[in-house]
């Protein structure tokens, strides 16, 4: 882990307000807590923040959540810098891609996931591609380690993957249309790989 | 009350005590570094590690209670070792894991010589490093214009945190990232605003945050200290001043629970450039409408040629906030033996001695404010009057239970409570019953009602001060064990001058109607700066700094800084405590009390006492009450009894807070460049939260 900071102010937004639905939203999540710890809600609001800014939480938003539930600035900063889901630089505007590089993944191949984004994406993790499409990362375990390697892009995981097949995976964020989320190889789910191994006289 | 062994010997400590507090009651020492008395409890550096006898592990004394250690098998008391060789072993790994990322620079740390994380490395540390690789670099932050940072000493203590959101009540520090990347800094590094932030240097344990006016200025073992009492407002916090040879270096708070526990207000701390700067170091006389140098027996010619050809009636004298009792009892004693009887304070406040010592003291006192159940504040701002105070209100607040109303003008106290209106008539309002919170007040076991300087100092302060005392007896804030009818000054030397009598008695002038154009022809001012004396009035300004009052001077006698100088001060409970010399006057300039013994002779009228001691005696005689160094005289009920039944004419006007700028209230904060540049913040920041 390194040390986390805000994105320089010329990659800041001036200003941040959720959207009417999320505010609605919000409100609903303050409403779970008793009067005076409202406090309670900050990290799903950052949360829904960073959903709504792309995928990124910006100055503006921290202050306008710690605003939102009568807290100081600093606290809010405190929690936005501690967990590391909360991304404090831009991040690409089609695929945020979050490689697991934990041992499981690492035998199985993930170096090769992370040759392919330092070619295509960056050569670094936590910078945008050219395009400003893409940025890559790598995190801890995402616990998908039976479909070893595997990688988390927004909310879904594309597992069992190649070099080649994740790149097609990230063709289809460049073209707008997604693959099919989860395994890329021929199996249900966390299945045996080439259908069933046991219980095969068992009739469904 | 819980049995504990600790080290063998059995004691009996109340089951609330944590480990480390029945360690201490037993005598044995516990290292620490996060944990403070007067901070709530972290237990993060583990240096207090403690074994538990059961607990397969060390344990952390400062966050275990006594009452969560079981019992022996027998139900023996729990055994606690402080000592053993288990002990000393984790302490050292603890300390050897702090100095991994701790560097090497104490040649070069201000903390150097007074530093816990030295002072224990002694104990604890090994003479060698295991640790070969890259120690931490972290970027040092801007936090204000009184704390340096070098955040590579970091030790992730949070203490200054922990104080910023507790004592001082504004959370501005905060600690960003995790783990090892944990860094303490303010929110976009924006300057702390708080004016007691420069005790989190005292509470650093290493030289990670240090204090930037004094960086590199001296070293601990170079300074003299002197232990003596703050004057920059009317609490008397309990300092240390160090100088080195002549030269005041700094201001450090004492422990004094009955006043300021241990902190002090950033201006007590850093107005010490103050006292270098604009000082008067010679007397002068006015010739031609310039100021030239002279020597005293020319300047004290001057005086007395003047004093001569005016009449008694024609002279008067007005007091600043920042003489001590002595040179005002000896200013009093040759101006009555002149005849002269204009003599008064420079807030025209209306206190009148005659009515009883109560009606002008904070009575609940200081320490008293922790045993109220409700306050009421009236035409006063206490975080800028006395902010140490403010922070003993905020920890009765955060103790729960304490509401608290304000009338006067809408302020952030760091504590909520109930706007109740602006100006007397809420007040009137209140007494009436009128108001919700007189239910609260009523109800209450022992209010507390604090009457403020923006109350008081006003025309109608007399009637206004009968109106607060009505409230108190109406709210039974006055009564056997409890008087909460408190007033809260802003000046040290004011409570002073009441208990001498420093007054203008019956048919005499206060000092706004001294400076009137055409009412006195000769006037002295004893360091009073805050008024204004009309042309044709020859003034005679005995003080220390270049400031308005000696400006308008005819002829300047230099005086005496506070810590130039041992004298009475009796702060706003009454409490008499003494200053101690730590350093002396610059040039020729004389103690006051000696300059004002010198003129008398050249006037004729000669003042019987030729040394300090003299005069104290003299005047202990006369008040013995102000004998009693470090104690209050109590005060009985019967005065706020009397004083709320006085009647008188008020004005609809709305208090106005006492002190606009905190940081430059007297004339040497004013000769202060950190003040000024507190100041600048302080208003740069009124105006950004104007704007919004």
């Amino acid at each position: 882990m390194s040390v986390r900071r805000l994105a320089p102010a010329d990659k800041q937004p001036k200003d941040f307000a959720f959207t009417k639905e999320n505010l609605a939203w919000a409100e609903k999540q303050i409403a779970k807590y008793p009067t005076g710890r409202q406090q309670s809600a900050i990290i799903p609001l950052l949360w829904r923040a960073q959903e709504q800014n792309g995928g990124w939480l910006p100055e503006a938003a921290i202050r306008h959540v710690s605003e939102m539930l009568g807290m100081a600035h600093i606290r809010a900063l405190e929690v936005a810098t501690f967990y590391t889901m909360f991304l404090l630089e831009p991040c690409g505007k089609k695929a945020h891609v979050q490689v697991c590089g934990t041992t499981p993944c690492m035998l199985r191949g993930a170096q090769a996931i992370f040759d392919v984004c330092k070619r295509r994406i960056h050569h670094d993790p936590g910078h945008v591609s050219a395009g400003g499409d893409f940025s890559w990362e790598e995190v801890e375990c995402l616990g998908a380690c039976v479909n070893a390697p595997m990688v988390l892009i927004w909310n879904d995981t594309y597992e069992d993957l190649t070099a080649d097949s994740f790149e097609k995976v990230l063709d289809g964020f460049a073209k707008g249309q997604p693959v099919k989320p989860g395994p890329q190889v021929d199996r249900q789910l966390s299945a045996p790989v080439g259908g069933q191994t046991t219980l095969k006289s068992v009739k469904a | 009350m819980a049995k504990i062994i600790i080290d063998g010997t059995e004691v009996d400590v109340p089951p609330e005590f944590t480990l480390l507090q029945a360690a201490e009651a037993a005598g044995a020492e516990i290292p620490r570094f996060c944990f403070h008395e007067r901070l709530s409890i972290a237990g993060n550096c583990r240096m207090c590690l403690v074994e538990l006898k059961g607990s397969p592990k060390p344990v952390a004394s400062c966050a275990w209670g006594v009452r969560d250690c079981r019992p022996g098998p027998n139900g023996e008391p729990p055994v606690v070792n402080t000592k053993s060789p288990m002990v000393r072993k984790a302490r050292e790994g603890v300390m050897e894991f702090l100095l991994i990322n701790h560097p090497l620079d104490c040649p070069i740390c201000d903390q150097g010589g007074e530093c816990d994380l030295q002072d224990q490395a002694m104990a604890y540390g090994v003479d060698s490093s295991r640790y070969h690789e890259n120690k931490r670099a972290v970027e040092d932050k801007y936090i204000g214009p009184l704390v340096k940072t070098i955040m590579n000493r970091c030790i992730h203590c949070t203490r200054c945190i922990r104080f910023s959101a507790e004592v001082a009540g504004v959370p501005e520090l905060g600690a960003t990232g995790r783990g090892e990347d944990m860094e303490i800094t303010t929110y976009l590094e924006q300057a702390m605003s708080s004016e007691l932030q420069g005790n989190v240097v005292d509470l650093c344990p290493v030289g990670a945050l240090t204090s930037k006016p004094y960086a590199f200025a001296a070293r601990p073992w170079e300074l003299s200290k002197t232990e003596t009492i703050d004057v920059m407002d009317a609490l008397g916090s309990a300092i240390r001043v160090d100088t080195r040879g002549r030269e005041v270096m700094r201001i450090l708070p004492r422990v004094n629970d009955d006043v300021n526990e241990e902190w002090i207000s950033d201006k007590t701390r850093h107005v010490v450039d103050g006292l270098r700067t604009q000082r008067l170091d010679q007397p002068y006389i006015r010739h031609g409408g310039r100021l030239v140098p002279a020597s005293w027996p020319q300047a004290f010619a001057a005086i007395a040629a003047k004093a001569k050809v005016v009449t008694p009636s024609r002279i008067g004298a007005i007091v600043g906030d920042l003489a001590a009792v002595e040179e005002m009892y000896a200013l009093k004693d040759l101006l009555m033996r002149m005849g002269v009887k204009n003599i008064a304070s420079q807030d025209n406040a209306p206190f009148n001695p005659e009515q009883g010592r109560a009606t002008y003291l904070f009575n609940a006192t200081i320490a008293g404010i922790e045993r109220a159940d409700a306050l009421l504040i009236v035409g006063s701002n206490p975080r800028r009057e006395a902010a140490v105070l403010n922070a003993r209100i905020r920890k009765r607040w955060r103790a729960g239970k304490f509401p608290v109303a304000l009338i006067g003008e809408k302020v952030d106290l760091t504590y909520p409570y109930d706007y109740l209106g602006a100006g007397p008539d809420t007040l009137s309002d209140l007494v009436a019953g009128k108001h919700s919170f007189a239910e609260v007040l009523k109800g209450a076991e022992r209010p507390l009602i604090i009457v403020g300087a923006g109350a008081l100092a006003r025309s109608d302060g007399a009637a206004i001060a009968a109106l607060a005392a009505k409230a108190a007896t109406e709210f039974h804030a006055v009564k056997e064990g409890w008087n909460g009818y408190s007033v809260l000054h802003t000046a040290a030397s004011r409570v002073g001058a009441l208990e001498i009598g420093f007054m203008p008695g019956q048919g005499a002038l206060n000092a706004a109607a001294m400076t009137k154009p055409s009412a006195l022809d000769l006037i002295f001012l004893l360091g009073a700066d805050e008024v204004d004396v009309p042309p044709g009035t020859f003034v005679v300004y005995i003080g220390t700094h270049g400031d308005s009052g000696a400006h308008r001077a005819d002829v300047i006698l230099p005086g005496a800084a506070y810590p130039e100088k041992s004298g009475l001060y009796v702060n706003t409970e009454g409490r008499v405590q003494m200053s101690n010399r730590a350093s002396f006057p610059p040039g020729d300039a004389r103690e006051d009390w000696s300059i004002l013994r010198a003129l008398s002779d050249t006037l004729g009228h000669k003042l019987p006492y030729d040394s300090l001691s003299a005069l104290r005696q003299a005047l202990f005689k006369e008040r013995p009450q102000l004998a009693r160094i470090g104690q209050i005289v109590p005060t009985g009920p019967a005065d706020i009894r009397q004083l709320s039944s006085l009647k008188g004419e008020i004005d609809k006007a709305p208090f106005r807070g006492a002190i606009d700028d905190f940081y430059l209230t007297n004339p040497i904060a004013r000769a202060s460049a950190v003040m000024a540049e507190c100041s600048a913040l302080a208003e740069g920041r009124v105006a950004i939260t104007a704007a919004e």
